[in-house]
């Protein structure tokens, strides 16, 4: 059974994966974890639990030609404002890593897959997202 | 409250110093700002000391078992690159506050190598890569495609800013490197984070410098000769912006401290001689005109292509090299740009000399973020 990278990625039993955000009743600001109170607002009590959309739009991006040791290069690493409010950053998968392919504002879909084949050290299979153009 | 002064202040030469330890490089640099002061050890009523990657272990008193162990109190901050300033602010603040008359400000670091970022995750396996870059070249060529999104900012408008700073260490004599490089150069390096090549990020070296602090009693009392006036110190953290979660924000907590630090100083941007801004990136210096209000956010581009920030131009920016070319040793950083803009405001600069320079500005990002902004006035 593969774990979620983040505990912000949702797998529930039946049904889709998602993302998981934490909105602020009072002033609409949105997490990706708890708060005790609003960073924007100040206002305590006010969170609640609000499903993420699994679209949205590129928000910036830099595409990675040296990273650690191990880690396969180039990839994008995109910063993307999701549809209804959140702003999440990952991986741009299925775009040439070429900034004249890249678009500011390209809608993208979130989908769920296996971590890239990382295992932690139990042997634990792990479930990212990603994102990918949509057209 | 009374002002402060800059009595005494340098640093030691920028590199890599594998051989030697954050104690005897700081303590250097400690001796050679109170031998400018004309001070000893013995004159100081505090000390504050700033080091990151050694936070825990009591680096301020471990430089006065090198210099001289007076008893005084010794004060240890981290806070990521803006900790120099941060040691220099704690002095002035406790001068203000009328505790002291003499204080000592020390930055010092030694580096290891390699990108920086990238953290350590809670879950089992490296997030780096999977969840787009954590390393600091692609968080802040990020922030640079960010400025290309609102302003149309090119790839060679960001790489022109690592020609201008290059070019002005090659008048340094204490910057890592005195190299010229052309822009072709600059561009054709190997890319680290698109838009950023690897002439547009910060040297890794080792580093220190120091400050001598004084009230305006001890600064008469003593010679004003050559002191700096402190006529603005401010630090702010992030206020909250929408994407926090992901994009670390430099730009919100810049402008706040430069709004505060033009108001304390009662000087518009227009009264500034010269700045030494953190340009960790060469995307990131390009942010930083607009926040500072050296230029409208929009013209950043246009008035680099102008000349307008090298030195001879409007408001010359990192005449020292900067980060890019002087180094980044991440917790000296904020007292070494001080050192250099109060040696224009002395007129000892040298071939890189700004003629008539009279007010300066520091600043310093520490990612996470604090931001802290001084301006220095020549007496």
């Amino acid at each position: 059974m593969a774990l979620p990278v983040v505990d912000y990625i949702k797998l529930p039993e039946k049904g889709s994966p998602y993302l998981e955000g934490h909105k602020c009743k009072a002033c609409k600001a949105i997490y990706l974890k708890a708060r005790k109170a609003c960073s924007n607002c100040f206002s305590r009590e006010t969170m609640e639990v609000k499903k993420l959309s699994n679209r949205g739009k590129l928000y910036s991006y830099c595409i990675v030609h040296r990273s650690f040791p191990g880690i396969d290069v180039p990839y994008i690493s995109a910063i993307v404002d999701l549809d209804g409010g959140g702003t999440i950053k990952g991986n741009l998968i299925d775009c040439p890593a070429d900034p004249e392919k890249i678009n500011f504002d390209m809608p993208v879909e979130v989908v769920y897959d296996d971590a890239l084949g990382r295992k932690d050290s139990e042997g634990n299979s792990y479930i990212s997202y990603f994102f990918k153009p949509t057209s | 409250m009374s002002d402060v002064y800059v009595l005494g202040v340098d640093m030691i030469k920028f590199g890599r110093f594998p051989e030697r330890t954050v104690p005897d490089l700081g303590s250097e640099a400690a001796l050679l700002a109170l031998d400018d002061a004309n001070l000893s050890i013995k004159d100081m009523d505090a000390f504050y000391c700033g080091n990151l990657y050694q936070a825990s272990s009591m680096v301020g008193q471990r430089i006065l078992q090198e210099i001289g162990q007076t008893g005084i109190p010794v004060v240890n901050c981290a806070n990521a690159c803006a900790t120099g300033a941060t040691a220099f602010r704690e002095g002035w603040t406790a001068i203000k506050a009328g505790l002291y008359d003499c204080v000592l400000a020390v930055g010092v670091e030694q580096m290891g190598s390699g990108l920086l970022g990238g953290g350590v995750q809670s879950t089992g396996i490296s997030h780096e890569g999977l969840l787009g870059s954590g390393t600091m070249p692609a968080v802040f060529a990020e922030a640079g495609s960010e400025h290309t999104r609102k302003y149309g900012t090119t790839f060679e408008q960001f790489a022109r800013i690592s020609v201008k700073n290059h070019h002005h260490s090659t008048m340094n004599p204490k910057a890592r490197y005195q190299i010229e490089t052309p822009l072709e150069e600059v561009m054709n390096a190997e890319m680290i984070s698109y838009p950023n090549t690897k002439l547009m990020c910060s040297v890794n070296v080792d580093g220190a410098a120091a400050a001598v602090l004084v009230s305006e009693k001890k600064a008469k009392e003593l010679g004003m000769n050559r002191a700096v006036k402190v006529k603005a110190s401010v630090m702010t953290s992030d206020p909250y912006q929408e994407r926090d979660l992901v994009m670390p924000d430099v730009n919100t907590c810049t402008k706040k401290a430069a709004k505060e630090a033009y108001e304390m100083a009662g000087i518009g941007p227009e009264d500034i001689d010269l700045v030494e801004l953190h340009d960790c990136f060469a995307t990131a210096e390009m942010l930083h005109y607009g926040n500072l209000s050296l230029c409208k956010d929009e013209d950043a581009g246009k008035m680099l292509d102008e000349g307008q920030f090298n030195l001879g131009g409007t408001t010359p920016v990192n005449v020292s090299g900067g980060l890019l070319s002087k180094g980044h040793p991440l917790g000296a950083t904020g007292i070494a740009n001080i050192y250099e803009v109060c040696t224009h405001l002395r007129g000892e600069a040298g071939e890189r000399q700004v003629q008539g320079a009279r007010i300066g500005l520091t600043h310093v990002i520490g990612l996470g973020s604090a931001c802290g902004i001084h301006v220095l006035e020549k007496v």
